[in-house]
């Protein structure tokens, strides 16, 4: 579904990612650990079309279209999700109506009706149960004053109900409790199909045990430098990064 | 941020021409014009004599060079301060109104027909300078409602007319409601009995049609003891590269425990994206709540003209009297807005309540000026002012002046503030759910309007909102 190669990218004129390569299908669960600033983030933000990165090279083929000259807007009724690292607030509007807004875009993308109000609060309804959403978070305005937890919450109760085809959670479980870790994770484990992707980003083991991968990537230095099963999120766990580090780097350092 | 090509082709959709033979004096203003004015309306004598006044009034008078917006010298000798679609002699009923006249406001979403016209609301038509229809008068009339033009009220109720005409909006006022009073040609008039509630929404929508011509009218709403009337406003004009003025007066008094609604959607043509023809909307609207436990609630919502002047304010002489003033005011490419009100506390007790939203985008230039004065004898006097600016883009302005005048210390006045900006991020993120830029902004203005638009009838509520999508087309580029 996704391919990426030798992907380069820069933000503030400032080269992040740097020859990046990642392979993505239908079905599987990648997920992707490294070091602080090492570009995780920037690749989710890449992916999802944010303009302030600019992509100096390479390729990047979401079924077999050239993602990168996709609009976000475009993006997002194809299919991409993100689950932001920090959700950002949008005062006054309803978290129930900015969905319901996203929700019908993608409807129309592919050719269905949209959904009316009492229809589609009834959706919400149901999919905020799965993930213990409180009903008065649906008509707050957008993460306005929500606490660090119930944005990353509120970002995956998004997901249930856009199910896309390819979801990247940005470092979803930073700052979620214990029990809201296993909420989330079992929302997105019950979303997990054989039509769908995810590309989940965390720094921590302890999310994988509940969000089993079939894949894990080091990403270091703008590059992925290591890949492997579920294990290898254990072994980072015990040996740290240094051991993974890119071989140039850890020459330069010496 | 990417091109808006595709935002910019989305026009002012109410900018047509009708093509109707109307008589327009010729252009100038001296004492004559005031005359022919007046005498082609057939007024009183006493009412000639008022006119004159103010026009002498006028002369002596500058124009204020206060507000915050520059434009060029107005010649006031190079327009007309009369023009009337030619058929209107008499109305009545619909057959005599001329049908190029019911076309044009039915394409204005307002159909005169009495069996087509919206169900709860009245409308009183007016067309350049003169009230082409009314609807449900004789509805209201029943109920003891006066709903007309104001030249019919002249005519019928000299006596109401004479009463409370420039009795909140004094002739020599300013220089702009001085031009009016000397000139005005058309309005409306409403009057609402001793404890009627109106059952209907009484409103006015003004049309301006002929090229090089001023709109000057006058609106007057009475509400006697313990009336309740809601009332709203509409307008739009045709897109001419040439700016024209209009500068109305609009005056509400509130008996005891009288309450009067007025809700204004200004749409007026804001000329084109290089600041070019537009109309200069320079209003005085002001209220009194006369009678004790009285309330004035003002609502409006200006999204057109080139220039917008105005105040929409409250005198609250009756003890435990209410006063709201709830605003959103939009300027996009070269609008420029310096709007706000003016609260001021007579009698006791006394109530108000200021919300103003400025949205600034393009190189619009968006003022909030307003004024809460509290007298020595105001005591228990409360005002509680929010005054909020949007910013969209960074080459428009936002400007804030609060003046509070507080003569009594048991008065409490409270005063917030807040500037935001529509960032990037706020538009990726709606962009990331398949939300477009154009609906994405549309989306954070209307949540940015929501106290205010809350405040407007339902119907009106919902053209507001698309009103300012709109008016705020091509605002991200
Ligand atoms: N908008 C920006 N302007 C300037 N520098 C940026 C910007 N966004 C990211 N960067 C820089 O790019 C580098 C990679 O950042 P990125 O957010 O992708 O890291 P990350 O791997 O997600 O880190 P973390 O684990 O801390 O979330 C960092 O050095 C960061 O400072
Ligand atoms: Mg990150």
């Amino acid at each position: 579904m996704l391919e990426i190669k030798e992907l380069h990218a820069s933000v503030a004129k400032k080269e992040i990612l740097k020859g990046l390569s990642l392979s993505v299908k239908a079905g599987e669960v990648h997920a992707i650990m490294g070091p602080n600033g090492s570009g995780k983030s920037t690749l989710a933000q890449v992916l999802a079309g944010h303009p302030s990165y600019t992509v100096t090279g390479g390729t990047v083929s979401y079924f077999g279209k050239d993602l990168l000259e996709m609009s976000p807007e475009d993006r997002a009724k194809e299919g991409i999700f993100l689950a932001f690292q920090y959700p950002v607030e949008i005062p006054g509007v309803s978290n129930s109506y900015f969905l319901r807004a996203g929700y019908n875009e993608i409807r129309k993308h592919r050719g269905e009706p949209e959904l009316d109000v009492m229809d589609f609060n009834k959706l919400l309804k149901e999919r905020s149960k799965v993930l213990h959403i409180d009903d008065s978070l649906l008509n707050r305005p957008v993460n306005e004053g929500f606490s660090g937890g119930e944005k990353k919450r509120n970002e995956i109760f998004q997901l249930a109900v856009l199910e896309p085809r390819l979801a990247i959670l940005d470092e979803t479980d930073s700052g979620l409790d214990i029990d809201a870790l296993r909420t989330v994770s079992d929302g997105v484990n019950k979303l997990r199909s054989k039509d769908r992707a995810f590309i989940v980003v965390t720094h921590y083991q302890r999310l994988l045990n509940y969000i089993v991968p079939d894949f894990v990537h080091v990403l270091s230095a703008g590059k992925i430098v290591k890949s492997g099963g579920k294990e290898l999120a254990l072994e980072l766990e015990k040996r740290g990064y240094d051991w993974v580090k890119e071989p140039v780097a850890a020459g330069a350092a010496l | 941020m990417e091109p808006v090509e595709e935002l910019a082709t989305k026009e002012y959709k109410w900018g047509f021409v009708t093509d109707i033979e109307s008589e327009t004096i010729a252009k100038g203003l001296n004492e004559d014009v005031v005359r022919l004015i007046s005498s082609k309306k057939n007024e009183p004598t006493w009412l000639l004599d008022w006119r004159l006044n103010a026009f002498r009034q006028w002369q002596k008078l500058k124009e204020p060079k206060w507000p915050n917006v520059t434009y060029p010298p107005i010649d006031y000798q190079a327009c007309s301060y009369y023009s009337a679609p030619k058929q209107n002699v008499k109305k009545g009923s619909m057959d005599e109104i001329d049908p190029e006249l019911v076309k044009t406001y039915e394409k204005l979403g307002i159909p005169l027909d009495e069996q087509k016209r919206l169900s709860n609301v009245a409308v009183d038509a007016v067309f350049d300078s003169v009230s082409v229809a009314t609807t449900a008068k004789d509805y209201l009339e029943k109920l003891g409602i006066i709903f007309c033009s104001f030249s019919e009220a002249v005519q019928k109720h000299p006596d109401l007319i004479r009463k409370y005409l420039g009795s909140v909006v004094p002739s020599n006022d300013n220089f702009f409601a001085s031009l009016n009073s000397a000139v005005f040609s058309d309005g409306s008039f409403c009057w609402i009995p001793k404890g009627v509630k109106c059952p209907m929404e009484l409103s006015t929508y003004f049309r301006i049609n002929a090229a090089d011509t001023g709109q000057f009218e006058r609106t007057l709403i009475v509400a006697e003891e313990g009336a309740i009337v809601s009332y709203l406003e509409g307008c739009t004009a045709p897109k001419r590269d040439t700016n024209q003025l209009h500068a109305a007066v609009v005056e509400l008094v509130a008996q005891k425990d009288a309450n009067i609604k007025y809700s204004t959607v200004q749409n007026w043509y804001p000329g084109d994206k290089e600041g070019k023809g537009g109309i200069y909307n320079f209003v005085t609207k002001r209220g009194r709540c006369a009678g004790a436990n009285s309330k004035i609630s003002w609502t409006q919502v200006e999204t057109g003209s080139a220039i917008t002047w105005k105040y929409p304010s409250v005198i609250l002489q009756g003890d435990n009297s209410v006063g709201e003033f709830y605003s959103v005011a939009v300027v996009n490419n070269r609008q420029q807005a310096d709007t706000g009100t003016k609260m001021i506390h007579v009698g006791k007790n006394t109530r108000s309540t200021i919300v103003s939203k400025g949205i600034s985008a393009g190189k619009g230039q968006n003022t909030y000026r307003g004024q809460v004065k509290v007298v020595k004898k105001a005591t228990g006097a409360r005002n509680y002012t929010q005054c909020d600016s949007l910013l969209i883009g960074d080459r428009c302005g936002a400007h804030t002046f609060p003046y509070i005048e507080v003569q009594n210390s048991s008065a409490r006045v409270e005063h917030e503030a807040s500037t935001s900006k529509i960032s990037e991020d706020q538009i990726f993120y709606c962009k990331q759910r398949g939300v477009s830029t154009e609906n994405a902004i549309n989306m954070i203005v209307n949540g940015f309007c929501k106290e205010v638009f809350r405040e407007l009838p339902m119907e009106f509520a919902v053209e507001a909102q698309k009103l300012l999508g709109v008016s705020l087309d091509g605002s991200v580029g």
